[in-house]
């Protein structure tokens, strides 16, 4: 596919028959494989699928049919999301020759809306991570700076959308794990209100916080793509019955009167260089019409222990599953079950998976259970309840992404606390399950790209793309 | 000190995880240096707080619910298509009960 074609431009030359669908597939797959070997952002290519559902949306178009809002565009898939027939490792050992027997809900709306899928996206192992040097297969560069992480854990599917190999992918955040690498790799990823899309085929790390949501290179593909994706489904009964808006009718480009608060707690950390171009794109939105209040969202600093305690709780006893009985792998050193059980997950988890569970088994443990488990429980009802008095306020809140921009690969690795203190703007926004998301507001003197977060109130989604898409109007 | 290396092995028994002596040794380390800070935790007033345990939004109480009709399951064979070891339908696993 040529570069950095939007949903539009790809729609529209369908229709002109300057390409067929088919044509597209067959080009983006090529494409992307040339060039993977210097991102390493795919682990696997899914030809026999694209092609066929190339094919398919090229049929409905001879045919005549509305062939859907995503007919023929080349979409990636992160790793950690159920394709059926087709491998799903999660970046990881355990799960290296792992193939579903079923697919994700959110694939299958997005094939039913012609959406092309080309391949699956690395990323760090069960989504743990905020690098991607957690995979087991490699870390993923950044295209933006090769020396560079592409952020984590969906390092792979934000570099295959800056790359311009898929025109849009889709990701999962529990922590930060969209917003962080779509800011890193200079993108547009959009962390959906928890319950809007369905987990149903999402591996799950830790249900209350996981959401699957999409990466793309403008605020209109994203919003297309999330409509797409988005709306009840009765395979995950943590998914919301409310109506789905079009998303799209709300890109009218004006924020005039639109009340933006901005919590002086986002800016005590971040580096000078990201702050500045915050507030600059701050200043952008004031001038365009809306208005700038000062909040506090005061239950902040606590919000990446609380994070850590809960997402590594629920972790610990969903990844129990890989035990050598019903995913692939098994320890072949084994003579009892309880050794099969153990040897199998000693010698295929990571070190970072194994850490969490061992903290997530920690905290759950008699005598530290009220202490840490529970203790974070209450506190993440204080952290939600400070967005919800700060919306009776302002109608969206405005923070950086992440304290600085994409780091160079190595540099924190061998420092999980302070990988875990820079998620320290993005767990908020998951604990309370609010919809946010990363919108590019500048480059840094470095060329490195830094993120403008929006957070807005539960299912408030089109008024959160309206404000990123009006930004991004002023700044392209 | 907030974790022992004896504390760590008993953890590792519980989460069903076999450690090298130099993972248990570096669990030790990093857990105790994130245990420390979650420690924080104890100076926030939650008195009073219900714990959230899931996200809570406005919604009618049955909004989740579905009507009760039977869908066709997975099947065994898909069901067992990814084991390391099946045999007669079922999933095999190393002998439990020493003869």
């Amino acid at each position: 596919m040529n570069g950095h074609m939007t949903i539009g431009e790809i729609q529209a030359g369908l229709r002109s028959r300057e390409f067929s669908a088919k044509e597209l597939a067959t080009k983006a797959l090529s494409h992307a494989e040339s060039v993977n070997e210097e991102t390493n952002a795919y682990l696997l290519f899914s030809h026999a699928r694209a092609l066929e559902q190339a094919e398919l949306v090229d049929l409905q178009i001879a045919e005549g049919k509305e062939p859907g809002p995503l007919a023929g565009v080349p979409v990636a898939v992160k790793d950690v999301i159920l394709t059926k027939g087709v491998r799903t490792t999660c970046g990881s050992k355990i799960l290296e020759r792992f193939v579903p027997p079923y697919d994700a809900t959110a694939v299958t709306r997005l094939e039913s809306a012609g959406g092309v899928i080309i391949g699956k996206t690395n990323c760090d192992e069960f989504a743990m991570g905020s690098s991607n040097e957690n995979s087991a297969f490699g870390p993923v560069r950044n295209p933006v700076a090769l020396d560079r992480v592409p952020g984590g854990s969906s390092g792979g599917s934000a570099a295959v959308v800056a790359q311009g190999t898929a025109c849009v992918s889709l990701g999962s955040d529990t922590g930060g794990s969209i917003r962080q690498p779509a800011s890193f790799c200079g993108v547009v990823g959009v962390t959906p209100t928890y319950g809007r899309v369905s987990r149903y085929g999402l591996v799950a790390f830790a249900s209350s916080l996981d959401h699957i949501g999409p990466f793309a290179h403008n605020v209109r593909d994203a919003a297309t793509l999330l409509r797409v994706i988005a709306g009840h489904d009765a395979l995950d009964s943590t998914s919301a019955a409310a109506p789905v808006p079009d998303y799209l009718a709300a890109l009218d480009g004006n924020v005039r009167g639109v009340k933006l608060g901005v919590p002086k707690e986002y800016f005590k950390d971040a580096t000078g260089e990201t702050a500045g171009l915050v507030e600059r794109a701050i200043e952008v939105l004031r001038l365009e019409g809306a208005e700038i209040h000062e909040i506090s969202l005061p239950s902040t600093d606590y919000a990446v222990d609380t994070y850590y305690v809960l997402s590594t709780a629920e972790a610990s006893s969903n990844l129990a599953r890989y035990d050598g009985v019903r995913y692939t792998t098994r320890s072949p050193h084994s003579d009892t079950l309880s050794d099969m059980y153990r040897n199998t997950r000693g010698e295929n988890f990571g070190a970072e998976v194994k850490r969490r569970i061992m903290l997530g088994t920690y905290v759950l443990s008699h005598g530290y259970y009220d202490a840490y488990y529970l203790k974070a429980q209450k506190v993440r009802a204080l952290i939600t309840r400070d967005f919800t008095d700060a919306f009776r306020s302002v109608d969206a809140i405005l923070a950086p992404v992440s304290p600085f921009p994409a780091f160079k690969l190595g540099e924190k690795v061998n420092d999980p606390m302070q990988m875990y203190l820079s998620d320290i703007y993005t767990v908020t926004g998951s604990l309370a399950g609010i919809p946010c998301m990363s919108v590019p507001c500048g480059l840094t003197t470095d060329g490195l790209p830094v993120g403008l977060q929006i957070l807005c109130n539960h299912f408030d989604e089109s008024r959160m793309f309206r404000i990123a898409d009006a930004f991004e109007r002023i700044v392209k | 000190m907030k974790i022992t290396e004896k504390e760590v092995r008993y953890v590792a028994d519980l989460a069903n995880l076999k450690l090298s002596e130099l993972e248990i040794a570096q669990v030790a380390h990093n857990l105790d240096e994130i245990l420390a800070h979650m420690d924080r935790l104890g100076e926030i007033n939650t008195d009073g707080v219900e714990p959230m345990a899931q996200v809570l939004y406005d919604a009618p109480e049955t909004a989740t619910l579905r009507d009760d009709v039977p869908r066709p399951p997975l099947g065994n064979d898909a069901a067992l298509a990814n084991a390391p070891l099946a045999g007669a339908g079922y999933f095999k696993v190393p002998r439990v009960i020493e003869r």
